[in-house]
């Protein structure tokens, strides 16, 4: 593996995520922007600002881990996910994977690279197409990238049905004829297809019931031991975030605050938003629930159109001191791996 | 299913490999439920029959003049309603026309020109319809505003005045003898009605494009032609068989006024020919003796009125029995 030349301007000047150097990174994303435009007009259209989903992110995901990424709804969690993949192209910032700016390649190129790196969605009722059989979905990826043919390739979707454990006979069965924790299975067998090294589950049990969760939550953990997946796993549910991940990041209004691993995150946060998220969490005992202080966050979430100057959070933070309002806090790593961004703490 | 699963394992299998029923299948169901879709699809398949077999089902040769017998009203006609002297010959079931010619036998030649004009430019205006609709809502931006325009521009242009203005400019050169005309008439309705599907199809395809199974295509590698042909278009199927089915008798109307305004085919010299007359020739006959032979008026214009029937009735028997809303949960 090849480290990428990264030239010293602002985007790679950010200091990296871990400090640990044996550890290559899988995947470095550094300053990532993704702005979507919003236009006037119908025949001449003019951009008259941008919607700021995310707003120069860095953090490096390492061979075989999960981590974790939450934030509330509209904080540009998944366009950070999408971003990564190249399903929306980067505004601006890198996204290096085995040593390879994905910004920077060409669409060709692009579709070859994605064998190695695969997507679970949020919806399991809209991410199959209901026109195909479930053998047809499942052997796409297989035909997109010329993996196997013919009997082997019906061979192959038998056993990826089987691997996330679905019937091999359901392959001429519709989508529409499976529950939604199935069909998220369907969903997991065809990012498995070809074989890859990274996944990115976009809330992959947000659209679940509640007893459909746990078994998809075991089956992603279970493909992850038997072949060596890594994962973002992309959720608003911390306490599954905190049961799957190895680290995790806390985004707000496009930003990571806080990323460090999930024992310290959980039992020691740091930033008064990740602080406030946690204590939301109910806690399955009745008495320390009772004694539970939960920290109420005033106002809502400004929009990402026009960001508040200086610390995004500074609007709605408890702890806000004048300097947060003026400078944006910088990216800084408190010890052991643990970053926070915030003047106070 | 309940039967399957106590016979064992192995039928239940075979249970589950079996295909289940489609979409199609379903809308089958719907579709032949609906009695004024069935007529309309009745209708439809009597004249394509009456189209086909013409030669063998028309009692006389549609172009023969049979000197001394002109203005014969049908014999079933009551005398009362006759306003000449002459008196049916039950030989000739709907009369014959100023020049003694059978009008039955020249109303089903003419069933001809009616049914190639609902296939063939129909056809064109699907096909590419379907191509500008797609990659317009499909890669957005430019391309999008461009073909958009484009079809703007053309689906401001007022039908039968285009019609007109191609078949004058063009029926006296090369091109028009081609087909005895046929070839101009039909690119002539293809040029000015695929935009209706154009619109439809980029409608259905933003909001198709939109769907998550359209991004998971993408992040599986999926190229933008795949995407179009195997994800998009069959999730948009439906709208476009009910466009479809829709122009078709706009199609077959604009042929008949092309015909009527002398614009349509050149009538064929010999009965050999395959396009002999056209509806729309015979309106122009009629017309002329509206007074003293309104068979001669009456024939081709019902028959006009029962072929766009039957189409609009399975038309909206089709919107019905595809429309997903109708479509019961799984």
């Amino acid at each position: 593996m090849t480290t990428p030349v990264q030239t010293p301007d602002a985007t790679s000047a950010l200091p990296p995520t871990q400090t640990d150097a044996n550890n290559q990174a899988l995947l470095q994303v550094r300053g990532l922007k993704k702005y979507f435009p919003i236009t006037q007009g119908i025949l001449f259209q003019k951009k008259v600002a941008d919607v700021k989903a995310v707003d120069g992110v860095s953090f490096d995901v390492y061979p075989g881990e999960t981590l974790g990424l939450v934030g509330e709804s509209g904080c540009g969690k998944s366009t950070t996910g999408r971003t990564i993949l190249q399903l929306y192209r980067p505004t601006e910032g890198q996204v290096v994977f085995r040593g390879k700016d994905l910004a920077q390649l060409k669409s060709e190129d692009l579709r070859k690279m994605r064998s190695d790196m695969q997507m679970i969605f949020q919806d399991p009722y809209a991410s199959l197409n209901p026109r195909m059989t479930v053998g047809d979905i499942v052997a796409e990826p297989l035909e997109v990238h010329n993996i196997v043919k013919g009997k082997e390739k019906k061979d192959r979707v038998q056993e990826l049905l089987q691997i996330v454990g679905l019937n091999p006979y359901f392959i001429n069965r519709y989508p529409h004829e499976f529950s939604g924790g199935q069909r998220q299975r369907i969903g997991i067998a065809r990012a498995l297809a070809v074989n890859p090294d990274f996944i990115v589950c976009d809330e992959p049990i947000s659209a679940l019931d509640v007893s459909i969760q746990a078994q998809i939550i075991n089956l992603l953990e279970e493909l992850q031991e038997r072949f060596g997946l890594t994962y973002l796993f992309i959720a608003h549910d911390l306490s599954v975030v905190r049961h799957i991940s190895d680290r995790v990041a806390v985004m707000y209004l496009g930003k990571i605050v806080e990323l460090t691993d999930s024992k310290t995150l959980y039992e020691n946060p740091l930033h008064p938003y990740t602080r406030a998220l946690l204590s939301a969490v109910p806690i399955p005992d009745p008495l320390i629930e009772e004694k539970r202080e939960r920290i109420i966050l005033v106002g809502d979430v400004p929009s990402p159109v026009n960001p508040p100057k200086g610390c995004r959070f500074h609007t709605r933070c408890p702890l806000a001191i004048p300097i947060c309002k003026e400078v944006a806090p910088e990216w800084r790593d408190v010890g052991n791996g643990h970053f926070v961004e915030c003047h106070v703490v | 299913m309940a039967s399957a699963a106590v016979a064992g394992g192995r039928s239940v299998n075979q249970a589950i490999t079996k295909p289940p029923q489609s979409l199609w299948v379903d809308a089958w169901h719907r579709l032949s439920r609906n009695k004024a879709a069935m007529f309309g699809l009745a209708l439809i398949l009597l004249f394509f029959f009456l189209a086909i077999f013409g030669p063998m089902l028309a009692p006389h040769d549609p172009l023969k003049i049979n000197s001394g017998k002109g203005f014969l009203p049908p014999a079933w006609m009551p005398a009362a309603w006759v306003s000449t002297n002459n008196v049916g010959d039950p030989q000739f079931f709907l009369g014959t026309d100023s020049i003694g010619r059978d009008v039955f036998s020249r109303l089903i030649y003419g069933a001809r020109v009616s049914m190639v004009v609902a296939i063939i430019p129909t056809i064109f205006i699907t096909f590419f319809g379907i191509l500008i609709g797609i990659v317009a809502g499909f890669f957005g931006g430019t391309a999008d505003n461009l073909l958009m325009r484009f079809t703007d521009i053309v689906y401001s242009f007022p039908d039968i005045l285009f019609f007109v203005v191609v078949m004058f400019a063009l029926r006296d050169t090369p091109i028009g003898d081609w087909g005895n005309g046929l070839i101009l008439l039909f690119g002539a309705l293809a040029l000015v009605n695929w935009v209706g599907v154009a619109r439809v199809v980029r409608g259905s395809t933003l909001s198709i494009k939109e769907k998550e199974f359209v991004e998971a295509a993408r992040s599986i590698g999926t190229s933008d032609r795949n995407i179009m042909q195997k994800h998009i278009l069959p999730n948009i199927l439906s709208p476009i068989i009910i466009i479809t089915a829709f122009a078709v008798p706009r199609l077959i109307i604009a042929e008949a006024v092309l015909g009527y305004l002398g614009l349509g085919l050149r009538p064929g010299t010999s009965s050999k020919e395959f396009f002999v007359t056209s509806w729309g020739s015979m309106l122009l006959e009629g017309q002329t003796a509206i007074n003293a032979q309104p068979w001669m008026l009456l024939a081709p214009a019902i028959a006009v009125a029962l072929v766009v029937m039957g189409f609009t009735f399975f038309g909206d028997g089709l919107r019905d029995a595809l429309d997903p809303r109708m479509r019961g949960a799984g």
